[in-house]
């Protein structure tokens, strides 16, 4: 449905994106506050504090609190910074997220524009923002900074394989890389029931690419002290706060749409557009606090365990779910077959992590120094 | 034709960078400063800097009277001011000659086990937030602290720097209520082991990080003079409480508990697991604890020692908390030193974390458990 047709009054077809961008840029800001403000409160129980609670009832006005102090900060550039590169970064990080909204359906028939190849337009542009990271750490003048801007890179690109393999698969199944036609084809039964492995696999690197807990080792408060945002202050740290949880809705709604049906099920269809966006509301904020919840209880990687993880279980799990998808649907196949294989591809997984977990890890410099005078200090 | 991006090695020219680590980072747990020289994410060295809470508390003790003494020694060693006033009274008193009646030191003793375990809930909570659980572990360690502290608060008044500890005794007699309450606390210390234990150790993660890291071997660590959990984390049992006795410690059961591989993931298990063995103490004291006096009969106003020279040692949190002290006679001592578990364990640094990644730097340093103010004094 066109907004034409919900207002039902011709406009111009520029006229009608505009209205369109402009409804979604401010629900998302909206959403964005009201996200700072859940995970907050969320954590604060998971740590038995209370929370906000003094910015207006239950604290719910913290974030609009918190937005005024920052826009009201001064605005610091260190001395040594890079000054185009510094300000571009905040640009690169945060533009590829608005610009991925296009696509993203809210209800069946509720999205900007239905690109046909959708999913692959969100992935294209959401991967960009690894550069404004890989700016903002090497601009900065700070070695913190430089050193959490190279490992956003460094993770940033070894997740995105298997995130990308992963949802091809899934596209393999719906035949489709239009977001809102794979959620429609899912009215009967969800994505997740076939592809049980997938969706773990999507939400590992979804919080890989997100750059959030037990991946978080770009901003490790511990180690690098706030990684590439270390030197920014006031608006431009608001703004990679914005992009941030402005990220993680986008993601949660696209798995949620990809592999929990989105608002197409159950009973999608039949019981209208405030239903759908009802369901696309409880759905994406289940993975949202299922990311909150991971975020206050488990210790972070390190960068080589990280990467190891990428490169030598989820990449080939990924590919190896295209292939096996591909054979059940050329051979027409039973899907309940691809059920089976996923629930041993979980077990496998697991099997994984514990015998990475079982091996206690070496010294990695001292192999490569083996016979220099540092390696002959222990 | 040689390539113009490529130097004809076809290696590029690498250069090691210096990361600054502290004095203010959050996990350099203090005003200690590390300068991390990193070749990509792997350390090749560690230059560490002390000096920056030096406030010359052994200095200052040497123009004060004995007794006045006391409450530098809480400054020195904040996170377990009761070991360290046992110390330095225990010096005094060898050095006099004063014998301590029964029931003050049931009570020094139970007062330095909840220290004990109230400074291993700190080390837990913030090792927490090193390996990177975003504080959890610290509000729950911290929820467990505080109950010991209030505790503490109900006896004598303060916090941290409790000065409770005197020479020939304890400055006055603990509330009425005292066995119930340090009953509760350990009741519920214990459900706060249990917290911590299901929070940290069997998670995968966890593990993956502390195991292998930060190994420095038995022989390593005995050399470089380090004590407490981070010497028994190598294999060393070592624990001044069993081998050289103080207080009434022969009197009660508890183990000492050791490592097999000296690496992070040990040295945090020993902390937990002594823990346990505290709460274990901690029992056996309160049913030996018999009413009396808690300071000698006859104690002089003014407190002169004989001209000599003593050396106490007694297991704090840390390891091993020592006062050296000389007299000339006189009301004050002509030299008091302390010898600080810290210094010696922040010696061992450099050789666990040369070849670790940066992100393991960071946790090594935070499993030696270090209080930069015993450190620097």
């Amino acid at each position: 449905m066109t907004t034409a047709e919900f207002l039902g009054i011709e406009m111009p077809v520029l006229l009608e994106a505009f209205i369109k961008v402009n409804i979604v840029v401010l629900a998302m800001t909206v959403v964005v506050m009201g996200l700072i403000y859940g995970e907050r409160k969320i954590i604060g129980r998971f740590q038995m504090r209370m929370g906000p609670t003094r910015t207006g009832p239950f604290g719910i006005l913290q974030s609009i609190a918190d937005a005024i102090k920052l826009v009201g900060k001064e605005d610091l550039r260190p001395r040594g910074a890079d000054p185009w590169i510094f300000e571009l970064s905040i640009y690169f990080i945060f533009v590829p997220v608005f610009v991925g909204f296009v696509v993203v359906p809210f209800a069946i028939g509720w999205e900007i524009r239905a690109l046909e190849l959708g999913l692959l337009y969100l992935l294209a542009t959401s991967s960009v923002s690894g550069l404004g990271f890989a700016f903002a750490g090497w601009a900065s003048d700070n070695r913190y900074a430089m050193l959490g801007g190279l490992r956003a890179v460094a993770q940033g690109v070894a997740y995105e394989i298997p995130l990308v393999v992963t949802l091809l698969a899934v596209a393999m199944l719906s035949s489709s890389l239009n977001l809102g036609e794979i959620m429609a084809g899912q009215a009967s039964v969800p994505n997740i029931v076939w592809q049980p492995l997938g969706f773990i696999m999507f939400y590992i690197a979804m919080l890989a690419e997100l750059n959030r807990a037990p991946f978080d080792i770009a901003v490790g408060e511990s180690e690098t002290a706030g990684g590439p945002h270390i030197e920014f202050s006031g608006i431009r740290w608001s703004m990679f706060q914005l992009a941030e949880y402005a990220h993680l809705w986008i993601m949660s709604i696209v798995g949620s749409a990809i592999f929990l049906g989105g608002s197409a099920w159950p009973f999608g269809e039949e019981l209208g557009t405030g239903y759908q966006l009802l369901l696309m509301g409880v759905k994406s904020a289940i993975l949202i606090f299922i990311a909150m919840w991971t975020r206050a209880s488990m210790p972070r990687l390190r960068i080589d365990q990280l990467m190891g993880f990428a490169w030598k279980v989820l990449m080939p799990l990924a590919f190896a779910q295209v292939l096996i998808n591909g054979f059940v649907i050329v051979y027409d196949l039973p899907l309940v077959l691809l059920t089976v294989q996923g629930v041993a591809g979980i077990a496998l997984l697991n099997w994984a992590i514990q015998r990475a977990v079982a091996r206690p890890a070496g010294r990695p410099g001292m192999a490569a120094w083996a016979g220099t005078s540092e390696a002959a200090t222990s | 034709m040689t390539s113009i991006l490529l130097p004809a090695s076809h290696e590029f020219e690498t250069q090691d960078i210096f990361v600054n680590m502290g004095p203010q980072h959050p996990s350099t747990h203090g005003v200690f400063r590390m300068v991390l020289e990193i070749d990509g994410e792997v350390v090749r060295d560690v230059l560490p800097y002390i000096g920056y809470l030096h406030r010359g508390a052994e200095k200052l003790c040497e123009t004060m009277d004995y007794r006045q003494g006391i409450g530098f020694m809480d400054r020195t060693e904040y996170l377990a001011a009761f070991n360290a006033e046992l110390s330095y009274v225990m010096a005094v008193e060898a050095l006099a000659g004063i014998d301590v009646p029964e029931r003050a030191q049931w009570i020094r003793m139970i007062l330095c086990e909840l220290n004990r375990l109230s400074s291993h809930f700190m080390f837990l909570g913030a090792f927490g937030v090193d390996v990177g659980v975003l504080g959890t572990s610290f509000t729950y360690a911290f929820r467990e602290r505080e109950n010991i502290f209030d505790l503490f608060e109900e006896i004598c008044g303060d916090r941290m720097m409790y000065a409770y500890f005197r020479v020939g005794g304890l400055a006055w007699e603990v509330t009425d209520n005292f066995v119930t309450r340090v009953n509760q606390v350990l009741g519920m210390a214990r459900q706060g082991i249990a917290d911590l234990d299901g929070l940290l150790t069997q998670n995968e993660i966890f593990q993956a990080r502390t195991r292998g890291i930060g190994h420095i071997p038995a022989a390593d660590a005995i050399d470089w003079g380090m004590s407490g959990p981070s010497l028994r984390a190598s294999g060393v049992a070592l624990d001044v409480r069993r081998d050289e006795p103080y207080l009434f410690y022969p009197q009660v059961k508890f183990d000492v508990i050791t490592g097999t591989n000296g690496d992070v993931y040990d040295r945090y298990l020993c902390r937990l697991r002594e823990m346990h063995e505290s709460i274990k103490i901690v029992e056996q004291c309160l049913q030996n604890l018999q009413p009396g006096p808690i300071v000698p009969e006859r104690m002089s106003r003014l407190l002169r020692t004989p001209p000599g020279e003593v050396y106490i040692r007694t297991e704090a949190p840390r390891g091993e908390y020592g006062v050296y002290m000389v007299s000339n006679g006189g009301n004050r001592p002509w030299r008091c030193k302390v010898r600080s578990a810290c210094l010696s364990n922040l010696q061992a640094l450099r050789d666990m974390t040369v070849g670790h990644y940066v992100s393991d730097a960071v946790l090594i340093l935070g499993s030696i458990d270090i209080v930069l103010s015993e450190v620097d004094r």
